[in-house]
């Protein structure tokens, strides 16, 4: 539906990849950990490996929480927009098929948050 | 039928004009809690300003109610005798 | 000459109808849609203007009386708030917390609402809705002026209050209310009267003002119970002009309708997600509680709203549509908002700390389904990490909703332990929504919403770095540059309430040392 208007009522959307310098917005939750109130949003090089997520990103957003070291990277199961999804650690985000503002999450098997309430 | 409400800041501005919805609406209940009172009542409920007068020994305009009054809820009619609150059903 | 003396006064409905009715004219030399433009864009249709009527029938002279009196009575308490230290008469100094917050996010709002209502108060075509409408802006400016003036006696003693109107148009979680009143105030007049008359001042005003004001006393804020009361009194006025509105738009043409529901619809749900900050306000903010957030919804959602949409049925009105959601949320809602704040605590300009023990109990006791088994763990959690030296902060920006731009931090209706994750594709772009409401919103007027100013996609962007900041220097910091943009006391107006000034000061202030 049309936004009711006095005239013509189109926009530029704010957040376009050409507006990052460079990089692209991807969102990561990590399933059954509730201490992380939402999901992170980060911006990322499309050239950077995706196992530089694993190994230099997320230890420094998650590894507040008790269970982080435990994360067996891999046994994690994946999810993109909330579908079942296998990322290559090995590629690049862009190889790996991710668009600016994709949200992924994972789910670490056997680690349900402080005293198995998903917190 | 759903209740109405009116809820009014607890002071001595007040207090005649509690007093008077309640004696004239006898489904009426008033819960008090931290500076203000809410009364409560099924289906309408009427403020008199005779009722009124006769607690504060003088004219009153019914509008004066506006200066301490915090909420309410229902269809609202106001004339210079009285204030009805209301749901139609 | 003989004149007939009047014989009595005119009554309150002869006045009311002199002044809306006798003083208004039809334009000859122009046509009044030119006059009145913006009435007719938005899809309703107007038969009878006359039709509009105020229920409390204010005419200007009653206007100005009362409303001298509410401003000598409260100002005579602001005075003597300020001669009497009434800053120490509080609680405890957590709660000056909530006036932070209030002065940061709710008193923007009402100046917004002062000149969104001389906005509409200059274009309905009927006198009468006119008359309502300036007197609403004109109460709403009263509004913004009473909470600043109180909150500066405040602004004195303790940080977090000195800057509001910058940090409004900046800070992250202020965007949350500021987004809000801007979506309403760029809708027409129509949309605008249904968004604030009636979805924020009849249905949800109740669960701000009234607990939050019941709060302060309890609390022994003097200044702030009376700034509210003195509020709340046109708040009435206001909340009865909401519900007369839409019965006038609704009786004027069926086809009203489905435009007004769709509007309630949309309406209830921005104007419920702002009240998150209401409801953590309410159960973890005052250090003497009043009721749950869970309680005020039963009693001012559930009741109250069930009777007025009752009411409406008859109108083919239904409850709006996140209604349902709104009451499964009332256990979870406040916990979750708490959470992170206390998560993003080193970015928000007010304290946060966790619960003591016998606000966990009175948490238990409220919330016997949903406290213990999946929040009390975490708080406790917190509580042993901070005790080691170790509070914890999240130190990465969050993902925001599109539509109501808070963090995704809502989880699924159906489960508390799954964040609600929702998404639409709109010309090759991505958007995430919260909830199933954010997301329709957005999907019936996309091009509104792909304007979202989002702070933490602004902060990415390089937007929110004060001029002459260097982002690729080695030392740099963003994090830092950006609260710097802020102007946040950094040290001062942020992190845990534990160690901050304001407790080290209240404590002074009260012989306990420092």
């Amino acid at each position: 539906m049309a936004t009711a208007a006095i005239g013509d009522y189109a926009f530029e959307p704010k957040d376009t990849l050409d507006k990052f310098h460079g990089n692209q917005l991807l969102y990561i939750g990590w399933e059954d950990h509730l201490m992380f109130c939402a999901p992170l949003a980060f911006p990322f090089p499309p050239a950077m490996p995706f196992k530089a997520i694993l190994e230099q990103v997320l230890p420094g957003a998650y590894g507040a929480h008790p269970e982080f070291a435990k994360v067996d990277w891999s046994k994690a199961e994946w999810f993109k927009s909330g579908k079942p999804w296998r990322p290559d650690y090995e590629k690049s985000i862009g190889e790996n098929g991710l668009k600016h503002k994709d949200v992924i999450r994972f789910r670490s098997p056997g680690l349900t948050g402080i005293k198995g309430t998903c917190s | 039928m759903s209740n109405v409400f009116i809820a009014f800041q607890a002071n001595e501005d007040s207090r005649p004009v509690i007093e008077a919805i309640l004696e004239d609406n006898p489904g009426a209940v008033s819960n008090a809690s931290p500076a203000m009172v809410r009364i409560d009542c099924e289906g309408q409920l009427v403020i008199r300003r005779e009722s009124i007068e006769a607690r504060v020994g003088r004219d009153f305009d019914l509008q004066e109610i506006q200066l301490n009054l915090i909420t309410l809820t229902g269809h609202l009619d106001e004339d210079d005798d009285q204030l009805t609150l209301s749901w139609k059903q | 000459m003989d004149m007939e003396a009047s014989k009595k006064k005119l009554g309150l409905k002869e006045r009311y109808n002199h002044l809306t009715r006798g003083l208004d004219w039809e334009t000859s030399y122009q046509p009044m849609e030119k006059v009145y433009p913006y009435t007719r864009y938005e899809g309703i249709k107007i038969h009878d203007w006359d039709k509009w009527e105020d229920p409390f029938r204010l005419t200007m002279d009653a206007y100005w009386k009362y409303q001298g009196e509410k401003e000598k009575k409260l100002y005579a308490i602001i005075d003597a708030f300020a001669q009497n230290n009434g800053h120490l008469g509080v609680s405890d100094a957590r709660y000056i917390n909530t006036l932070k917050l209030f002065i940061q996010g709710v008193s923007p709002l009402e100046y917004m609402a002062h000149r969104g209502f001389a906005h509409v108060g200059r274009q309905f075509d009927g006198a009468s809705a006119r008359v309502a409408c300036q007197m609403q802006s004109v109460d709403e400016l009263r509004h913004a002026q009473t909470q600043m003036h109180t909150v500066s006696n405040y602004n004195k003693y303790y940080n977090g209050m000195h800057n509001w109107r910058h940090w409004h148009d900046r800070v992250w979680y202020l965007s949350v209310p500021k987004s809000f009143f801007d979506d309403a105030m760029s809708a027409g007049p129509f949309e605008y009267v249904v968004a604030i008359s009636f979805a924020f001042e009849y249905v949800l005003t109740n669960l701000l003002f009234v607990p939050f004001m019941s709060g302060a006393a309890y609390n022994g804020d003097m200044g702030t119970v009376t700034f509210g009361f003195s509020a709340q009194s046109d708040e009435s006025r206001h909340m009865t002009l909401g519900l007369e509105i839409i019965k006038f738009i609704l009786e004027q043409d069926p086809a009203n309708v489905p435009i007004v529901q769709r509007w309630m619809d949309k309406w209830f749900w921005r104007g419920y997600k702002v009240l998150t900050l209401v409801s953590m306000m309410m159960d973890y903010m005052l250090p003497k509680k009043v009721m749950s957030w869970k309680e005020a919804w039963e009693i001012y959602g559930e009741q109250n709203g069930g009777a007025l949409f009752n009411d409406l049925a008859r109108y083919g009105i239904r409850k709006p549509k996140g209604w349902e959601q709104a009451t499964i949320e009332k256990d979870h809602l406040s916990h979750q908002a708490w959470a992170t704040f206390y998560n993003y605590g080193a970015a928000a300009l007010f304290h946060t700390w966790t619960p003591t023990e016998q606000d966990k109990d009175w948490l238990s006791e409220k919330y016997p389904a949903s406290f213990d088994k999946l929040y009390r763990p975490r708080f406790e959690h917190w509580e042993e990490q901070a005790k080691q030296g170790k509070r914890f902060y999240n130190t990465t920006l969050p993902m925001l909703c599109t539509t109501c731009q808070i963090p995704m931090l809502f989880t699924e209706p159906t489960d508390p332990t799954k964040i609600c994750y929702r998404e639409s594709d709109y010309k090759e772009e991505k958007y995430h929504f919260c909830s199933d409401h954010c997301k329709e919103i957005f999907d019936h007027e996309p091009e509104k919403y792909v304007q979202s100013w989002l702070p933490v996609h602004q902060i990415y962007q390089g937007n929110c770095f004060n001029p002459g900041v260097d982002p690729t220097a080695p030392d740099f910091d963003p994090l830092r540059a950006v609260l710097d943009f802020y102007k946040m006391n950094f040290g001062r107006d942020n992190f845990d309430f534990e160690g901050s000034e304001d407790q080290k000061n209240f404590a002074q202030w009260h012989g306990e040392g420092a």
